[in-house]
C-alpha cells in the first residue's frame, strides 16, 4: 500500500516535469503582459492577434515548403529501401540500414556545420533546398523505420496471390501493396514533417536569407517585447505538433489485423 | 504431348539442386498430388508451374505452349497458398472478384459468378464478411474460391489443409474432391500427408531430393511401389534381403534366408532385376498371414491403432520385428506365413 502510495507520487511527479514547462508556454501567452513573470496580469489574446506578421508568416510559408517537401521526398526514399530490405535477400542490407540510420546519431550541429562546409566548398548557394537536403538526412531514417516495421507484418504471398490473379507489378502495387502500406505511409509523412518542422539547428546553419519558423523565432528572442508574441505562435505549433503526432502513432499501430487461427 | 507437360525441370538455390531434372505428365481434369517429405522440392516446383520461380534448365508447357517465358499474371494457373494469402483489406465478396477485374465483366455478370462460386465452396450469404473474421476452414474456401473463379486450366493448392485441425481437415479433403468432380479443372496438388494424397488424388507422384520416384494410383502406388524410399513412405512395410535364384516363365524364384525358396509371380519383381541379384522382399502387415506351417516367432509388441491393430514378432537371425496387421493369437509363440503373390520384390538400395 505504502510503496504503491509512493510509486503514484513519482508517476506524479514525473509527469510534472515533463508537462509543467510545456505549459508555462500557453500561460503566458495569454497573460497580458510583456514580462514573463508571475503574478499573472490578467487574460489577453493581443499576442496572437500581434501573429498577423508579414516575416512571421513568410517564415511559417517557407516551414511547410520544407516540411512538406522533406515528408514526401524521405517517405518515397524510405518506402523504396524498406521494400527493398524486406522483400528480396540483399548483401549488405543490415550494413546500409547502419549507415543510413547514422545521422540519427550524429549531433545536429555537428551535421549543419559540415554541411554548410560542404555546401560552401562546392560553391551551392544556401536556400531552402539546402534545407531540405539537411533535413532529408535526418527524417529518412525515421521513415525507414516506421516503413520496414510495416512491410514486416505484410505477407509477401498477398503480392505473389495478387500475380497469380493476373495483375502486373502495377496493379498490384496498387491494389495491394499500397492499401496495406497506407498507414504506414501517413505515419510517415506525419513524422517526417513534425520533424523538419520543429528542427533548427541544422535549418540555422542551411537556410540563409530563407529563415524558416523556429530560425525566425530564435531571431525574435532579441527582442524582448515580441517574446509574448513567440510564446503565442510556441503554443499553436506545440498544439499542431501533438495532434498530428497522436494521429501518426495511432496510425502506425493500427497494424494488419492478425488472422483468426483455428477452425 | 500430355496437359500439363514438365520436361527435364530443374532447379538450384545457391548452388543447392532443389529439383533435379523433374518429368512429369499431368492429363486434363486429373486431380494430381505430389507428395514428398518436407525439402523435397515439391513446392519449387509448384511454384516453378505458376511462374514464382524460374527454372534453371528444362520446360513447362500447359495445354501445349510454353510457359517459361510467361510472367505468372498471364500463366493460365491459380494456386491456393498455403497461408491462404486472403487480402485482409478486402470482404470475402472482393477476396473472390479480385481476380475478376481485368475481364471488365458487366456488373450484374461478376455479382453472379462470385454468387456461383460462393455456393460451391459453401459460403453463401457471407460475401460481405470482412477477412480477419473468418475461420480457417473459411478462409482456405475463400482461398480456393477467389483461384476457381478465374476458370484456370491448372490449379495449383500448397498444402491447402496444413493449417487445418484433424477432422476439418478431413471434411475439407471430400469436399476438395467434390469440387473437382463438379468444375472439371485439373488440380495439382502439393503434400506431405500420405493419407491425404492417396485419398483424393486420381495420380501420385512421389518426390524426395527433388527426383521424381514413381508416378502412380492410388492403389498401385501403395501395392507396387518401386523402390523402398516410396514402400515406406507410403503406409508400413516389411523388408527381408534376398537373393534372385532364377527368372522363370512361372515367377521369379529367390532365396530369403529364413523364409526359405519362394517364387513370386513376375508381376510382382521390379523391372531391371536379374539374376544373381541381391533384392529386397517386401509385404504389408495386413498381408502376412498367422498359419500352421511358416516361419516361428515370438510376439513382442502390440500397437492399437483405432480401427486395426498391429502386433510386432521378433525372428530368430532377423534384427527388425515383422509387424503384422489384426489381433495376435494366445500366447507368445506365433507362426507366420508369407504369401507368395503378395511379395513384392525390389531393388536393394545397398
Amino acid at each position: 500500500m505504502k510503496s504503491s502510495r509512493l510509486l503514484f507520487g513519482y508517476a506524479l511527479a514525473y509527469l510534472a516535469f515533463l508537462y509543467v514547462p510545456v505549459l508555462v508556454l500557453p500561460l503566458f501567452s495569454l497573460n497580458n503582459s510583456a514580462f514573463i513573470a508571475f503574478p499573472l496580469a490578467g487574460f489577453t489574446t493581443r499576442w496572437y492577434a500581434g501573429l498577423a506578421d508579414s516575416a512571421l508568416q513568410h517564415a511559417l510559408v517557407n516551414s511547410l515548403k520544407v516540411g512538406i517537401a522533406t515528408a514526401l521526398i524521405s517517405t518515397l526514399l524510405g518506402l523504396t529501401a524498406a521494400r527493398a530490405v524486406t522483400r528480396y535477400r540483399l548483401r549488405g542490407a543490415n550494413a546500409a540500414l547502419g549507415v543510413i540510420s547514422l545521422p540519427l546519431f550524429i549531433p545536429d550541429i555537428v551535421l549543419g556545420i559540415s554541411l554548410l562546409l560542404l555546401l560552401g566548398t562546392l560553391g551551392l548557394p544556401l536556400s531552402l533546398a539546402s534545407v531540405v537536403l539537411g533535413h532529408l538526412l535526418i527524417c529518412v531514417p525515421f521513415s525507414l523505420t516506421v516503413l520496414i516495421a510495416r512491410f514486416e507484418g505484410f505477407d509477401r504471398n498477398l503480392e505473389e496471390a495478387s500475380a497469380d490473379l493476373g495483375e502486373d507489378g502495377w496493379m498490384t502495387f496498387w491494389r495491394v501493396t499500397l492499401p496495406l502500406m497506407l498507414p504506414g505511409i501517413v505515419a510517415s509523412l506525419l513524422l517526417t514533417f513534425i520533424t523538419s518542422f520543429d528542427e533548427f539547428l541544422v535549418a540555422y546553419f542551411l537556410s540563409g536569407t530563407e529563415a524558416t519558423l523556429p530560425v525566425y523565432i530564435w531571431s525574435q528572442l532579441r527582442f524582448p517585447a515580441r517574446l509574448p508574441m513567440v510564446l503565442a505562435l510556441g503554443t499553436l505549433i506545440l498544439a499542431v505538433s501533438v495532434v498530428l503526432v497522436i494521429f501518426a502513432e495511432k496510425l502506425r499501430n493500427q497494424g494488419v489485423k492478425k488472422p483468426v487461427v483455428g477452425a | 504431348m500430355s496437359f500439363l507437360s514438365v520436361s527435364k525441370v530443374s532447379k538450384a538455390f545457391g548452388g543447392n539442386t532443389v529439383v533435379d531434372a523433374v518429368d512429369l505428365d499431368v492429363e486434363r481434369g486429373t486431380f494430381f498430388a505430389l507428395l514428398g517429405p518436407s525439402g523435397c522440392g515439391k513446392t519449387t516446383l509448384l511454384r516453378m508451374i505458376a511462374g514464382f520461380e524460374t527454372p534453371d534448365s528444362g520446360t513447362i508447357s500447359i495445354d501445349g505452349e510454353v510457359m517459361n517465358a510467361v510472367p505468372p499474371h498471364q500463366r493460365p494457373t491459380n494456386m491456393v497458398f498455403q497461408s491462404y494469402a486472403i487480402f485482409p483489406h478486402l470482404n470475402v465478396f472482393d477476396n473472390i472478384a479480385y481476380g475478376l477485374r481485368q475481364l471488365r465483366l458487366p456488373r450484374e455478370e461478376l455479382r453472379r459468378r462470385v454468387e456461383t462460386m460462393l455456393a460451391t465452396v459453401r459460403l453463401e450469404g457471407l460475401g460481405g464478411r470482412a477477412a480477419d473474421q473468418l475461420s480457417g476452414g473459411q478462409r482456405q474456401r475463400v482461398a480456393l474460391a477467389r483461384a476457381l473463379v478465374r476458370e484456370p486450366k491448372v490449379l495449383l493448392l500448397d498444402e491447402p489443409l496444413g493449417a487445418l485441425d484433424k477432422r476439418l481437415r478431413e471434411a475439407m479433403q471430400i469436399e476438395l474432391r467434390t469440387i473437382q468432380r463438379k468444375v472439371g479443372i485439373t488440380f495439382l496438388l502439393v503434400t506431405h500427408d500420405q493419407e491425404e494424397a492417396l485419398s483424393l488424388s486420381d495420380r501420385v507422384a512421389v518426390m524426395s531430393g527433388g527426383r521424381i520416384l514413381q508416378v502412380a494410383s492410388p492403389r498401385e502406388l501403395y501395392q507396387r511401389p518401386n523402390c523402398r524410399e516410396v514402400a515406406s513412405f507410403i503406409g508400413e512395410m516389411n523388408f527381408f534381403h534376398a537373393s534372385v535364384k532364377d527368372i522363370g516363365e512361372k515367377g521369379v524364384t529367390v532365396n530369403a534366408g529364413l523364409l526359405g525358396n519362394i517364387t513370386l509371380p513376375r508381376a510382382n519383381a521390379a523391372n531391371g532385376i536379374k539374376t544373381g541379384d541381391t533384392i529386397l522382399l517386401a509385404i504389408r502387415p495386413e498381408q502376412v498371414r498367422v498359419a500352421s506351417e511358416g516361419v516361428t516367432g515370438e510376439i513382442i509388441t502390440q500397437t492399437f491403432l483405432g480401427e486395426r491393430s498391429h502386433f510386432h514378432v521378433k525372428i530368430a537371425g532377423r534384427t527388425a520385428p515383422v509387424a503384422v496387421s489384426g489381433h495376435p493369437p494366445p500366447g507368445s509363440a506365433v507362426t507366420l506365413a508369407f504369401p507368395p503373390e503378395n511379395l513384392i520384390g525390389l531393388p536393394s538400395s545397398d
